[in-house]
């Protein structure tokens, strides 16, 4: 029964876009971390989605197939009183970029919304399923 | 006009629910690739399939049978899955992606209303027999 392949392909999706989510509030929380000279600087992280084929069903679900990190350049802040500060006084920021983020917040969630919605409604067709004939 | 010819009830409703089932698990597919880069959105064509299913398939096994002992009847579905069609994007995305989630949340309703109405008129045909084979109004 294809319904039961819903949920399947329902769950790929909440588990890719929880990753994803979860990688945005790392982001987010590392926005404003700053490192030393000889330090790495922290890295935005980006989920690469693909769609999976399932033997012998239709529907693809989705997989979270590698982990970028961003080869944006590092934010540069002049503050030369900072512990961290190189010669000049800059400190390297990271590359965080916090409207690039909220926006791929908004989508993460919705996308996840999508998922319960369709898998409630999956869930409803099932239990009618189960009434047929009474 | 008759576009819609006669069939038994049951097979009509049972072919109906296995299509409109079929078509949910590809649109929640869809859906759930709404982000993916370069996925290209699927549908069938509801109509064609189901008139060849109804048509093509009187006797034969709708389902395939997993044979686990030699001794065991050989029995193999003879429906193949329907042909996939690609959806023409109103709104190109820059990634390669189809999917447009408006439409497809659109047609995600439908189906699952259409679904819901397939299996009222399998369940109300059921109850005709049976009140036809008992005699009394159920």
């Amino acid at each position: 029964m294809s319904l039961l392949g819903t949920f399947d392909v329902g769950t790929t999706g909440l588990v890719a876009q929880s990753l994803r989510l979860n990688l945005i509030a790392s982001n987010v929380a590392n926005a404003e971390s700053a490192v030393s000279a000889d330090g790495q600087a922290y890295r935005a992280r980006h989920v690469v989605l693909q769609s999976e084929a399932r033997a012998g069903r239709v529907g693809q679900g989705v997989r979270v197939a590698r982990i970028v990190e961003s080869n944006a350049e590092p934010r540069m802040e002049y503050r030369p009183g900072h512990p961290l500060a190189d010669s000049k006084g800059y400190i390297t920021m990271s590359n965080v970029n916090p409207a690039e983020q909220m926006v791929d917040m908004v989508s993460a969630s919705r996308a996840y919304q999508f998922n319960i919605e369709m898998m409630n409604t999956t869930k409803q067709l099932m239990l009618k399923t189960l009434d047929l004939g009474k | 006009m008759n576009t819609v010819p006669q069939f038994d009830s049951l097979k009509f409703g049972e072919a109906a629910l296995k299509l409109r089932s079929l078509r949910h698990e590809l649109l929640s597919s869809n859906l759930v690739n709404a982000d993916t880069p370069n996925y290209k959105a699927r549908d069938i064509d509801f109509q064609s399939v189901l008139m060849q299913r109804l048509s093509g398939q009187n006797n034969t096994n709708s389902v395939s049978l997993e044979r686990t002992h030699q001794g065991h009847i050989h029995m193999t579905s003879s429906v193949q899955s329907p042909k996939q069609m690609f959806r023409v994007g109103v709104q190109p995305s820059l990634d390669g992606n189809t999917v447009d989630p408006d439409i497809e949340r659109g047609n995600f309703v439908k189906n699952a209303f259409f679904t819901e109405a397939a299996i009222s008129f399998l369940g109300s045909s059921f109850r005709t027999r049976l009140s036809a084979i008992t005699g009394q109004p159920s």
